[in-house]
């Protein structure tokens, strides 16, 4: 990193390319598929505390009053305390969907914007969302399983599943993703419906205020929504015996919207029909009791895993980078709302 | 009516079991097999109605075998395991269970694809294993966007477009002729057709035309990022070819509900990534299956009424 910076200020002077600290734990870098600071370096100067011979602090603190922009790695937090050491910052670019790593309401009250990735990653988490779906209802995952263990010519008969057609979908979060979603079960003849923190009015779909009369009307809950503190939880007892015991949950936001020691009773105890979880509360740790159920799918965090996806996240990177220090309209802030 | 003679031809859903029992004299013939002349001597001329399905249909031994058949009703959409021709010539009535199933085998068509392309089965069983502990997945395969060359555009292959569709998939096809209210891409060859796309679907039915109608050169059109769909029969694909492509990496994956010899997939795919293996589950569903059984008992009781088929093949 040091020697490509050198390189870079043989053709630029460092002082005439805006800075952007990289905001990073240490076991987290920004992507090499596509190669993320190869494609920043010619728009930006970078600084990398971890990468920086000096101690961070005394490497921030040298920096501090030069830095109008961040790019937040993965899930590296961003407190109102780290916040405190940049007096100058003005914006924060996150690299995922989700914001919870990021202390918004300090953000808001410095006049501090927050992009974050849902525009780039919206069509492969609603493929998951779908494709997670449709393994539970049709036992695909377990009907592989059958297969590979020889059990086709053994058992005759093999489970029935459930039909996607006509299934009432509610989703918890109609943003960029739950949007996506909606759109592809619509053509599987899915009904929809949804809770969010305020109803859209330009959506058709029927809006339900309380998630508990959301479930007791759909036979899937798919979660895509922000994990802030109002919706940590949100999917607790009530929900679950309110969506019954046909009904499913498909997680493709974050783990701790769910209460998840419930989940895992009411799915052994089949309270619920299944479920399709791609995010968990204690990753990588996975509840055991879910690994010997054939009505659960399971899916290590990688709804967002595609090379499409991380090539879009670049796009929107620079975009946003860009449009930030041309004093232009960011491409994908998150509002108040 | 209730003294009609029906001969089920194997296992196939305990609920279809029952509504024929209630209303007909039911014989299975699994329950003779160790017996057949013995059987064929009692019952044969007594039998007036055939219930088949995709793995045990009525052939033209046993249609000769029953010298007063009148009704071939199939517990399928596919009739490749009819002997139509010889029911032709005796004036034997054909149905089977088109339109309730088209859904539920065009969900499996896209849920395969996705299953492979963004490795669901293979993340669950990395979850299962434990092997998330160690460290993250890797990279799968974009769906959306990707696009679709579906064989054969009827009801199943023209719902499977749509579907694709809301992915913003492209569609293309090929099929015996062009479709006249289509705006999808048509290919008059299937290699062309493999050629320019990313994800072949075989949904027409399987005829003499259309046996190993994937072959070595349509797999070699589709190629190495490429992926093959297959709910339509296993006959349609060269097998052999379909195995050592996938074993070479000459293609790119495959989701497979229907195989040459069922119930015995070639093994050697059980060991790969790249494929989803189902077991010709594409109507298996609890509410298809009630209605597909409710149709067969339908057409029986409308012929034997005298009144119209519902769903007459011939």
């Amino acid at each position: 990193m040091a020697t490509k910076q050198t390189d870079y200020q043989q053709h630029f002077s460092s002082q005439e390319l805006p800075v952007v600290l990289v905001n990073r734990l240490p076991s987290f870098r920004l992507p090499s598929k596509p190669p993320f600071i190869d494609n920043l370096l010619p728009h930006f100067h970078l600084l990398d505390p971890h990468d920086a011979p000096e101690p961070y602090d005394s490497f921030l603190s040298r920096h501090a009053h030069s830095i109008r922009a961040l790019i937040t790695v993965g899930p590296t937090p961003v407190t109102a305390e780290f916040l405190n050491l940049l007096p100058c910052l003005g914006l924060i670019v996150g690299t995922s969907a989700g914001l919870d790593h990021i202390d918004l309401p300090a953000c808001r009250s410095r006049g501090i914007a927050v992009t974050n990735a849902s525009s780039a990653f919206s069509e492969d988490v609603a493929d998951c969302a779908v494709g997670l779906l449709i393994d539970v209802l049709r036992r695909i995952s377990a009907a592989d399983r059958f297969v590979r263990g020889q059990m086709w010519p053994v058992k005759k008969e093999y489970p029935l599943g459930f039909k996607l057609g006509g299934k009432r979908v509610g989703i918890v979060g109609l943003g960029s993703i739950g949007s996506e979603i909606a759109k592809r079960l619509s053509a599987f003849n899915c009904s929809i419906a949804y809770n969010s923190r305020k109803k859209k009015p330009s959506v058709p779909f029927p809006f339900y205020a309380n998630v508990s009369d959301l479930a007791a009307n759909s036979d899937v809950l798919i979660l895509c929504c922000a994990l802030t503190e109002e919706t940590t939880h949100i999917i607790n007892k009530d929900v679950m015996i309110a969506l019954g015991k046909q009904g499913l949950i498909i997680n493709v936001g974050r783990g701790s919207l769910i209460d998840e020691k419930v989940l895992v009773q009411c799915l052994v105890r089949g309270e619920i029909g299944g479920a399709g979880l791609d995010v968990f509360e204690n990753e990588p740790n996975v509840p055991k009791e879910l690994l010997g159920l054939d009505n659960v799918v399971l899916s290590p965090h990688c709804a967002v895993m595609t090379p499409e996806s991380f090539e879009a996240l670049l796009q929107l990177t620079v975009a946003n980078l860009k449009a930030f220090f041309s004093n232009k309209p960011l491409l994908s802030v998150v509002s108040n709302e | 009516m209730n003294n009609a003679c029906v001969l089920m031809t194997c296992p196939m859903f305990t609920y279809l079991e029952q509504e024929l029992e209630t209303r007909f004299k039911l014989i299975k013939l699994w329950d003779h097999s160790s017996s057949k002349t013995e059987f064929f001597n009692n019952y044969s001329s007594s039998i007036k109605a055939v219930v088949g399905n995709t793995k045990v249909g009525a052939d033209a031994k046993l249609i000769d075998s029953l010298p007063n058949l009148e009704i071939v009703a199939s517990y399928s959409v596919g009739l490749d395991k009819i002997d139509l021709d010889k029911c032709k010539q005796r004036g034997i009535k054909v149905t089977n269970t088109p339109d309730v199933l088209t859904d539920d085998v065009a969900d499996l068509a896209i849920g395969l694809a996705l299953a492979v392309l963004r490795k669901v089965c293979v993340c669950d069983r990395f979850v299962r294993s434990g092997n998330w502990i160690s460290g993250d997945f890797g990279l799968a395969t974009k769906f959306s966007g990707k696009s679709v060359g579906i064989v054969g555009l009827g009801r199943i292959g023209s719902e499977i477009a749509k579907r694709a569709e809301a992915f913003q998939c492209p569609i293309s096809y090929h099929s015996r002729s062009k479709k006249p209210n289509t705006n999808y891409k048509y290919y008059s060859n299937i290699v062309d057709l493999a050629a320019n796309c990313e994800i072949l679907v075989v949904a027409c039915a399987l005829t003499e035309e259309t046996h190993h109608i994937v072959n070595r050169k349509v797999i070699d059109a589709l190629g190495p990022k490429g992926f093959l769909i297959n709910i339509a029969r296993g006959a349609h694909v060269d097998e052999p070819e379909l195995v050592s492509a996938l074993l070479e990496g000459r293609l790119g994956g495959a989701g497979l509900d229907v195989f040459e010899n069922e119930p015995e997939p070639p093994e050697k795919l059980f060991a790969l990534d790249n494929v989803v293996l189902v077991p010709h589950v594409g109507s298996d569903t609890e509410e298809t299956s009630k209605a597909m059984a409710d149709l067969v008992i339908s057409n029986l009781e409308a012929h034997f009424k005298g009144e119209p088929l519902l769903t007459p093949v011939i």
